[in-house]
């Protein structure tokens, strides 16, 4: 971590240093106090799939992970994420992590326009790894705070359940490809 | 919209956290979870000169069991309380109310501190604090005090604590096997806030209700009690008749605000139908306590 441990006298809002890992890398940037983590993605980094809607925490578009919990990017300083980890939609596309979604999206029609999308999947990522076990009404409460305003939500609940059923199945969950073969 | 510019620190020292504070007086503002606060930045709702950020000040994380109450450090979140054990075990009216508490992505960031400390009247954990009779601990330069919970919030958004104070800890007495607990809360979409909700807690003792506790959110400028149907329950035995009696005292009781969607008369009618429930689901803990003695 960079040292933000004393204000400078001035109160500077100025850029100052950060170290922050992101999907896998760490490395140093200069942000200004103000600017929030998805800006500081989007427009400092060029990681365009964390997308901002209503920026004031209602929407879910910009969610991304902070030391592997989903979070508001708009409701994070990327100052606040000095020292720590945070993964994007596409660290997680890369790594495969999420491929049994994005399969279970498509197959489903999960998605018209998109701009949700990258939001949902990280939402429905830690639903899946943290309650496996979780009911279709679970599904819903959990995924409540991300507005879609395409799809009504019954396909994107029934992408998460299907991820959640095929896990279940022995055998399957090591090979997601298997599902769709 | 965009924050306006400040500037920010990190302290990792409380002492540190308090004379930032002292030094920069209103133009600061403590970032907890931010959860609150940094929506209003982004709406220009507020322009702090600089943020002082408390996410590395290690002592305001305890979660734990001091004495005959449960601590719970300002910096805690949702989240971890959501999954605690100590707090199941301890306050299980926390566990029942956390679910409530907007969408997971918040949950892992907003704290406990950070909501008592914003009172907000619609919130959970204010409601919840007031049911469990509560104290809040408040640190300051020249020292520490506790506030009950009954004393701490005075108004909308507005609380007993002194501007060069900050929370360190909650504590909350440790339930016990009498006590019993109800949450429950009405809101448009999953999440959202509240439009009434009730935080109760009781003792029942030889079929008697003691002790009762009714915090109602959503219901006025700040989370309150509802005393006079409280002392209606007060030493009686749950049934049709006590309920009548207790819901026409509520209905004369609580002068709810209108919000952007409910009229005071629907908050009044929607409060009454909370404590009808509340009462039910008293009444069939007790049945599930005598099947489980007759067994």
């Amino acid at each position: 971590m960079t040292d933000q441990e004393q204000a400078p006298d001035d109160l500077a809002t100025d850029a100052r240093a950060v170290n922050i890992t992101i999907n896998g890398t760490c490395s140093q940037h200069y942000v200004q106090p103000r600017t929030h983590l998805v800006d500081f993605l989007r427009e400092g980094l060029g990681l365009k799939g964390s997308h901002l809607g209503c920026e004031h925490g209602v929407c879910g578009a910009c969610t991304v992970q902070l030391d592997g919990q989903v979070v508001r990017g708009c409701l994070v300083l990327a100052v606040q994420a000095d020292g720590r980890t945070v993964t994007t939609i596409e660290g997680l596309s890369d790594s495969g992590a999420i491929r049994e979604l994005q399969q279970a999206f498509v197959r489903h029609n999960a998605l018209q326009c998109g701009f949700c999308t990258s939001g949902m999947l990280m939402a429905a990522h830690e639903l899946v790894e943290k309650k496996p076990d979780a009911s279709r009404e679970q599904v819903r409460e959990w995924i409540s705070g991300n507005y879609c305003r395409c799809t009504g939500y019954q396909s994107i609940v029934d992408a998460i359940c299907d991820v959640l059923a095929q896990r279940k199945k022995p055998g399957l969950a090591a090979h997601p490809e298997g599902v769709l073969a | 919209m965009k924050a306006p510019a400040f500037s920010y620190a990190r302290p990792r020292r409380l002492t540190d956290v308090l004379s930032l504070l002292e030094k920069h007086g209103d133009e600061a503002r403590l970032l907890a979870g931010g959860q609150t606060l940094l929506a209003t930045l982004n709406m220009r709702l507020s322009e702090p000169a600089l943020l002082i950020d408390m996410q590395s000040v290690q002592e305001l994380k305890d979660l734990s069991v001091a004495g005959n109450c449960l601590r719970i450090g300002a910096m805690v979140t949702h989240s971890e309380i959501e999954a605690s054990p100590l707090v199941a075990r301890h306050a299980p009216l926390l566990r029942m109310a956390v679910p409530h508490i907007a969408h997971r992505a918040i949950r892992n960031l907003g704290t406990f501190g950070g909501s008592i400390a914003y009172g907000d009247p619609a919130a959970e954990w204010p409601a919840c604090l007031l049911a469990l009779d509560g104290m809040v601990v408040a640190r300051g330069l020249n020292g520490e005090r506790r506030i009950a919970a009954r004393d701490f919030f005075t108004g909308l958004y507005t609380t007993e604590l002194a501007a060069n104070e900050i929370i360190v800890a909650c504590e909350i007495p440790l339930a016990t096997t009498t006590h019993r607990f109800v949450f429950d809360e009405l809101a448009r979409r999953h999440g959202d806030y509240a439009v009434v909700g009730l935080a109760a807690s009781t003792q029942r003792n030889d079929g008697l209700l003691d002790q009762v506790r009714l915090a109602w959110l959503g219901v006025g400028n700040m989370p309150l009690r509802s005393t006079a149907t409280e002392q209606v329950l007060q030493g009686q035995r749950l049934s049709d008749a006590l309920l009548a009696q207790a819901l026409e005292t509520l209905r004369s009781e609580l002068q709810p605000e209108a919000d952007l969607t409910h009229s005071a008369a629907a908050k009044r009618h929607l409060a009454g139908v909370m404590l009808k429930r509340a009462l039910n689901a008293l009444g069939s803990m007790d049945a599930q306590a005598s099947s489980a003695i007759t067994l």
